[in-house]
Formats: structure tokens, sequence, C-alpha cells
């Protein structure tokens, strides 16, 4: 219980954080970076509620990213819903399609996993392209994105809807954290370190990365929506097999094992991306070669490298410190 | 949807034998990719994502040595040859490093891969679409059978798609080095507990899985556009021909690519908007009542 406080403390102290970063006077650059960070970051937390937490590396997250996008845009553009009934049956929709997915894929293995998911998030993104007339095909949804007024709140505003996106992200990232530290969240490290026992204890290992596969992909939908939001416009690229392999990265850049680490590899990588643009049109070569040199040189993100070494130590001193009592009573006893 | 177009189709021996033939030119594609894929999976259990990077680079290379040579024969075999050594350095130099972790880094550096070799085809051969032509060798007036018009260059692309596939199938079928191979998909340190050097074979069945990819490129030149980035999507389909003929069966991969070319070719005039759905359908029904797909071994 006092750990839940302490989580839901830190979720306030990180909402105001951001909210103070307008308030001093950050320039628009530096509150539209956040603002990709957060949709983005969002992606890269919830693909790492699959691969860190469960196991299931799936290499077509973006889709969900891309279905939340869209199902809010075109809902929003036919005008006959409100932001927040449009945002509902954006997550609906996408948790529909992901337990079509997932239905299909949980039960396969690793290497099949991976290049399923793969396989469906390509028909999405070809349907996307192909279906001109409803989705706009390659151009995108065009026309902007309707932001009517609701209690009160106009997100046509950029201050204001820097706030309800602000808001929005803690609230999923509160959440992603609560699931982790749930029973749940037990069952789905038992099940990714050792499925057979976790199917001996009882558990439907089907159901309970089902459950998880839904989930993931519902807050991934909420990053695709923040994004429609920011950019007034939903793009096929948005669930592109590239945007799948960055979310992939922003987790091994940040680590896997550190509940935030997918959140600090998104930075990074954003980071990485608007220097490597501003030096080289070959962008791609060079991310490719960083991860490369990560992927080769340290055979796991640096940030759960540097909590490995971090963690050792720990154990180091401790067993530093027990030797010790445990010398000082030897000597007691001689004495 | 266009169901009757179908019909009248199938009812007119012209449109039929344009359909098969052009059906037969995709499947035999993505069957010289997927065996690769199929063959490198079943040995070695990494799935190599970077596939059809190995068939954009061999569509370039053929296209560059044919401009260079003025011989489509040469092309074929120059890319194949260039396609392979690329594989090698490929497997010696990355693949081989993540052998033992997890799918995530193995993932990784196919990505890395992909997006290193797009970029590297753009600075080299330019981002424009590049196309080479029907090659000199194949300007041939076209043959006709039942009233249907065949290029004599599809029946080339078809003939050496067959004959690649029967020499691969021969090769791990019947001589000592296939032998190895399949011991070394089944048990690869026993294999090597026996005194095989067991690193050399997982480097030739890299090269020859990129060899295939690098033919597949150089047949498909005269008949597909150049693009950067033209790999990715084949590799998508080349997988589902994997998982539909089985994971590790080369006449499994041949079965399935004929499946879904015929699948591409009829489909666009019955149901343009759904060929892909079906071809996903096909592949989910085959999940779902035969995982290990129609050829394929049980799993490990």
């Amino acid at each position: 219980m006092n750990r839940r406080w302490r989580d839901l403390g830190l979720a306030g102290l990180g909402l105001v954080a951001l909210l103070l970063v307008p308030v001093f006077g950050a320039p628009p650059a530096i509150r539209d970076f956040i603002m990709f960070g957060m949709a983005y970051g969002l992606l890269a937390m919830s693909l790492n509620l699959l691969i860190g937490y469960t196991g299931l590396v799936s290499f077509g997250h973006a889709m969900f990213f891309a279905s939340g996008a869209y199902a809010f845009g075109l809902a929003m553009q036919s005008g006959k819903f409100s932001i927040p009934a449009a945002f509902a049956l954006a997550i609906l929709f996408t948790a529909a399609l992901a337990l079509v997915v997932g239905a299909i894929c949980v039960r396969l293995n690793e290497i099949y996993f991976a290049f399923l998911t793969l396989a469906f998030q390509m028909l999405f993104y070809n349907v996307i392209l192909g279906w001109v007339s409803f989705t706009g095909g390659d151009q995108g949804l065009m026309g902007g994105i309707p932001r009517p007024k609701f209690l009160g709140i106009d997100l046509a505003d950029r201050m204001q809807l820097y706030v309800f996106c602000s808001v929005a992200f803690i609230v999923c990232i509160a959440l992603l954290r609560q699931i982790v530290t749930s029973p749940f969240g037990y069952t789905l490290r038992l099940i990714r370190d050792n499925q057979e026992r976790a199917a001996f204890l009882g558990i439907n290992v089907p159901m309970v990365k089902l459950a998880c596969f839904v989930m993931s992909a519902c807050i991934a939908a909420v990053g695709g929506i923040l994004l429609s939001l920011f950019v007034s416009g939903a793009y096929p690229n948005f669930g592109f097999w590239t945007t799948s392999g960055e979310a992939i990265f922003m987790i091994m850049l940040g680590g896997s094992n550190v509940f935030l680490g997918p959140l600090v590899g998104t930075v990074i990588l954003r980071l990485l991306n608007d220097i490597a643009v501003s030096y080289t049109t070959h962008t791609d070569l060079v991310l490719g070669i960083v991860i490369l040199a990560l992927v080769l040189g340290l055979r796991k993100g640096p940030l759960d490298l540097l909590a490995e070494r971090w963690e050792n130590r720990r154990q180091a001193k401790a067993q530093a410190v027990r030797d010790a009592a445990d010398k000082d009573a030897q000597k007691g006893r001689d004495a | 949807m266009d169901l009757d177009a179908l019909m009248r189709c199938l009812g007119t021996g012209s449109c039929v034998v344009t359909q098969l033939t052009s059906g037969m030119i995709i499947g035999m594609l993505l069957f010289l990719i997927a065996s690769g894929v199929t063959l490198i999976f079943g040995v070695l259990n990494v799935i190599n994502f970077a596939h059809g990077s190995l068939y954009m680079l061999g569509a370039y290379i053929a296209l560059t040595f044919y401009q260079a040579t003025g011989s489509y024969f040469v092309a074929v075999v120059g890319a194949a040859l260039a396609v392979g050594l690329l594989g090698i350095l490929f497997e010696r130099f990355l693949m081989s490093k993540v052998y033992g972790s997890n799918v995530l880094m193995q993932l990784l550096v196919c990505y890395a891969v992909v997006l290193i070799t797009d970029d590297l085809v753009k600075i080299i051969w330019g981002p424009r679409v590049l196309s080479m032509g029907m090659p000199a060798e194949f300007r041939l007036p076209p043959l006709r059978f039942l009233g249907g018009v065949v290029p004599p260059y599809y029946l080339f692309m078809i003939g050496a798609a067959i004959a690649t596939g029967l020499v691969l199938w021969l090769v791990i079928a019947g001589t000592r080095f296939g032998k190895v191979v399949r011991a070394a998909a089944v048990n690869g340190p026993m294999v090597s507990a026996l005194g095989i050097r067991v690193n050399l074979y997982y480097a030739a069945v890299f090269a020859i899985g990129s060899g295939l990819a690098g033919i597949a490129g150089a047949l498909a030149a005269p008949v597909r556009s150049l693009t950067p980035g033209m790999g990715f999507s084949i590799l998508i389909e080349s997988f589902i021909v994997t998982v539909i003929g089985g994971m590790g069966s080369i006449v499994g991969a041949f079965v399935a690519a004929i499946i879904i070319g015929m699948t591409r070719s009829f489909g666009s005039i019955g149901f343009p908007l759904f060929v892909d759905g079906v071809m996903f359908l096909i592949m989910a029904l085959v999940l779902i009542f035969k995982p290990s797909g129609l050829f394929g071994r049980v799993q490990r």
C-alpha cells in the first residue's frame, strides 16, 4: 500500500514538473520536443510491457499507435463525436484490433510472434495506404483534426493542449506502473522467465498474454492519439515498420529492466535523431551504425548495464559489510 | 469485389494463361527468397529480417553488372556470388555475435542492417526509381499459348527459379554437405563434437540463403522497378510463404509460394482490394489448423 502511495506521489511530482516547463518560459521548441517525447514515450513504454515484462518481442506495435491516431482522427473528422468520446472510441477500436491480432499470435513461439506481429502491421499499413477514400492514402488524414471545446477545455490552444497531453501521459504511465507492480504484473514476469512453470501453477498463459497484449495496445493507442492531436493529422508512417523498429530501439537504449528506461531511451533517440538530422541527410545510416555499435559492443541497453553495475556494487558493498561483521564476531568469540 | 470478372477470366484461355504466368513469376521470386529464409531458420534458428535487403542488393548489383558487361547471364551469376559473399560478411561479423542472445538483439541487428543498406543504396545508386528494361538476350517475339501472350523472359525466369530450387534440394537431400547441414539443424553442438567445423557450415548456409536472395533480385530486376526499400514488402510476403509452407521446409516454401503467387495474380482480377487480406486469411487458417505449416516439422 505504501509503495502505491509513493508511486502516486511520484506521478504527481512528474506532472507538476511537466507543467512547470512552460511556466518557466521554455521556448516552444522545447515544449514541442516534450510533446513528441510523450507520444513516442507511451509507444515505447507500452511496448516494454510486452518485451521487458512478458518476453513477447512484438515487431508490430506501431500498428496500434497508428490505429489510435487514425481512429481518433476519423472520429473527429466525422463531426459526430466530442473529443473524450472519440478518445474512448479510438481506444476501444484499438483494443478490438489487438484482440484479433493477439488471439492469433500469442500462442506462437518467440520468433513466429515477432514476425507475425510484423506481418499484421504491414497488412494494416497497406490498408491505410490502399483505402484512399477513407484514410487519405499516403497523404495521410488531410484537412486537420477539428478540436471542438469540451468541458471548457480548448485544445486548439497550444498551452491547453500541452496540459491535456501531460495529464493523459502521466495517467498512462501511472496505469502502467500499477500494472507492473500488481500481482498481474508479477504473473507477466513469471511467464517471461518460465512459461511451463506458470502453466503448472494453473495460470492460463495464453489468456494472460492476450490481456497484456490488449492493454499494451490501448496505451500505445493513447500515444497515437496524442501525436495526432499535436500534428493535427495522422500519417501512414505512424504505422510503418520503422516506427516499430524505433520503439524497440528506444527500449534497448533505455533499458528494459528499468521501469522508466524506455522513456529515457525515447529522449536519447529523439535527441540523437535531431542531432543527426542537422549534420547529414543520411540519418538512417547513422542510426544503424549506432545500433550496431551498441548491440555488438554492449550486448544490452546502456542503462541496463549501469543498473546492473550499480546492483553488483551494492551487493558487493553489502557483502563486504557482512564479511566485516562476521570477522568482528569471530574476533569477539576468539577473545 | 468483382467475382464476375474472375469467372469471365477463368472462362477464356488467354486470360488464364496470362494470369498463370504472372502468378508463377510472383511465386518463383517468393520461393527463392522464402527458401533462403527457411534454410537459414532451419539450420541457425534465427529469422533473417534483413533478407529483403539482400534481395534488393541482388537487383541493384545485377543492374550494375548488366550495364557494365551487357550480358544478363553474367549479371545473374555476378549478383548471386556478390550477395552470397555479402551474406558471409553479414553472418560472420554481425549475426554470429548474437546467435545465443534473445530475439530482441537479433531483431535490432537486422533492423540496423536494413537501415544501413537502404541508405547505402541511396548513396551509391541514387534515391530515384531505376529500371533495367528487358535484357538484350530476351528481346524476342512473345510466345502464344491458347491465345495468351507469354514473353520468353517469363519462361526463362520460371525455369531458372525451378532449376535453382531443384539444385538446392538435391544438395540438401543428396550430398555429404547437405547431410551435415541437416544434422547441424537438429543438433549443432553434437555435429561440432564429431569434429566438424560447424561454424563453416553456418556461414555456408548463410551464404547459400543470401545467394538465393541475390538470384531472386537479379531475376526480378527486368520485371520490377528498383527502389531503395524494395526488399521490405517482398520480405513480408516471403514470411507468409514460410509460415504457410512450414519453417525449414523447402518443398513447403515452393508449394506455398505458388499458392500466394496465384492468389495475387488471380486475386488482382477478382478482389483487388482484398488480396492482402486473403493472403493473411490463408496464413491465419494454416496457423490455426496446422501451426507447423503444410510441410513443416513440429517445432522443437
